[in-house]
């Protein structure tokens, strides 16, 4: 009997064992080695071959003493050419600034809609978070191209604003930065709203009373009660908004202009266009390294939650 | 009162905000001109003409596939790395572990897309596997990005669930296996529902990382409506968004339903239980 326990016990402790090991080597060898090779084949070179990169590590055969040598050989042109080269430093800074911009306009519209709904009825709160949930489950391709029909010349805002008289011509917003400014704050808006909203609907609206009670007026309290407890809520949405934002490629490709210069766009080009692998590559680390700052702190807060739960 | 005047405005304008792209995108999928955005009367055509448009259902019909296999595959995978970070205290790894759920969540798509392409390039190289890029590619990079978001959606709902349960059937004598599938496994049951849906969408949805990974002939959907929207508008797209849409609609109708039914009845058999006990 004892055997059948001690059996059965090994088998849980393996079970154990196996219920972390599973997901554990997924992630480790879909997600954390291919940065590495990531990072390997940015200082490869770029060779007319299938793939397209010459190899770091090769075997070097002395022909006099006949012995073999392992050859590494590290490249370091693709950075020169990231750090000489105006289009990538431009690209970097636009696309951190039209991150920011984005990041700002969602708060601004995100806080108050969160708000309202944490302020709301309780047995309304469900339905109205539902309501700000539900576009991110429509394709987030089939939005970005709605705003297509809206922005464009003789679109909707176009004719809108024709009819009205307000101008007296056609107008295209679409192809410029602010297309991207409005779609991206568009596709991330409820990325923003659902940590703002998980924070306010938790803060004491005994404190606010207090603050009254004591002859706070409601804008005072707002800012040195409110705003200061929701920061945690809006350091998580500004994260989820911002550092995705910043790789992103699909909405300035299809909304903004062609000099709407962003890191994803230029990382796309390089590999798909100019079949350059070790650029993309070296465009790929130098975008991780302006987003892992951001993304050490977004892993602090989650996992700060985590445990307060 | 000004501010609560304020804050419904608010409200209002961000619900038009979300919602009313959505709804014109809709109504000129009924729209008879070829011009978007000109009206020339109400017609069902672009439908039809959907229906006819063979490439566009093989891209549906492969993302369809991709999207339910790399969903069942990330909600196990998830479920496992939930029940890990929620369940299992302390062991080694387990900040590694953490910081490769969370990372993808925000990991920009180019990225991912890239890193995976170059490790099946790399991969083919050394062990000849996967032998070119296509439809099993494609499921493994979904199911990685997938993953992280079921796996969060476990981890709170397990955070969320008494706890004692478990451990009530513990010290009942019942080993850790039959623990998770008779009482743990039922309790969560609707956040593996919730999660698979989402891991569902989200790989029905991704454009970036399947052009990375994809190979010749097998172009997913989004990859179709993708090239095709970079040449401009068509009132086909139009109609195949409106039927997305729909489709989205209602299975998040039906499952809100189902879940809140299955809420009410368990909280009914709970209370049963504390009246019989």
């Amino acid at each position: 009997m004892s055997g059948v326990v001690s059996a059965l016990s090994r088998l849980g402790l393996w079970g154990r064992g196996a219920v972390i090991a599973m997901p554990f080597l997924w992630l480790l060898l879909f997600f954390l080695v291919p940065f590495l090779i990531v990072f390997g084949i940015s200082f490869s070179e770029s060779i007319v071959a299938q793939p397209p990169y010459a190899p770091l590590v090769g075997w070097l055969t002395d022909e006099e003493s006949g012995t073999t040598k392992l050859q590494i050989l590290l490249n370091l042109t693709n950075y020169l050419r990231l750090t000489g080269d105006d289009l990538y430093i431009l690209a970097y800074l636009n696309s951190v600034k039209i991150a920011l911009v984005t990041t700002l306009l969602c708060l601004a519209i995100g806080y108050p809609m969160a708000y309202a709904i944490a302020k709301a009825d309780p047995a309304r709160r469900g339905p109205l978070m539902m309501l700000v949930i539900l576009p991110f489950w429509t394709s987030f391709l089939i939005r970005i191209y709605a705003w297509i029909g809206i922005l464009k010349s003789n679109g909707v805002i176009s004719n809108l604003l024709e009819w009205t008289g307000i101008t007296s011509g056609p107008v295209e917003i679409l192809y410029s930065d602010w297309a991207v400014y409005i779609g991206m704050t568009y596709c991330y808006l409820p990325f923003m709203v659902l940590p703002l909203y998980s924070t306010l609907e938790k803060m004491d609206p005994t404190l606010l009373e207090a603050a009254a009670d004591l002859g706070c007026r409601p804008l005072k309290a707002f800012l040195t009660v409110t705003l200061p407890l929701s920061l945690p809520g809006i350091i998580a949405g500004s994260l989820l908004v911002f550092i995705p934002a910043v790789g992103e490629f699909v909405t300035p490709e299809l909304l903004g202009g062609p000099d709407t210069l962003m890191i994803g766009r230029v990382l796309w080009n390089e590999f798909f266009a100019n079949r350059d692998w070790p650029v993309a590559s070296g465009v790929a680390i130098a975008l991780l390294l302006v987003l892992v700052v951001p993304i050490m702190i977004f892993q602090y807060v989650q996992g700060r939650e985590a445990e307060e739960r | 009162m000004k501010r609560i005047g304020f804050l419904s405005w608010a409200l209002w304008f961000g619900y038009a905000f979300l919602y009313v792209p959505i709804v014109l995108l809709i109504t000129y999928s009924f729209n008879e001109s070829r011009l978007v955005t000109v009206w020339g009367g109400f017609s069902t055509k672009w439908y039809g003409e959907l229906l006819n448009n063979e490439a566009l259902l093989a891209a549906t019909a492969l993302s369809l596939r991709v999207a339910a296999v790399s969903a069942t595959l990330s909600v196990i995978l998830g479920t496992c790395a939930g029940m890990a970070m929620s369940r299992f205290g302390r062991f080694r790894g387990r900040t590694l572990f953490g910081g490769m759920i969370t990372a993808p969540l925000v990991m920009p798509e180019v990225i991912t897309g890239l890193s995976l392409l170059l490790l099946f390039v790399a991969m083919e190289q050394l062990i000849g596997w996967p032998d070119g890029r296509g439809v099993t590619t494609i499921t493994i990079a979904h199911t990685t990005f997938t993953l992280s978001y079921v796996a969060v959606v476990i981890q709170s709902r397990l955070a969320g669930m008494d706890g004692s349960l478990e451990e009530a059937a513990m010290d009942l004598g019942a080993r850790p296996a039959k623990v998770f599938f008779v009482i743990t496994l039922p309790i969560i049951a609707p956040a593996l529902v919730a999660g698979w849906l989402l891991a569902f969408t989200l790989s029905l949805d991704d454009v970036v990382v399947a052009s990375f990974v994809s190979g010749p002939g097998s172009t997913t959907l989004p990859m179709v409506i993708f090239s095709s929207v970079k040449f401009g508008i068509s009132p086909q797209i139009n109609a195949l968004a409106t039927l997305m849409v729909l489709v989205v609609a209602t299975g998040i109708f039906v499952a809100s339903v189902v879940m809140a039914r299955q809420d009410r009845q368990r909280k009914r058999d709970e209370q049963m239980a504390i009246q019989g006990g």
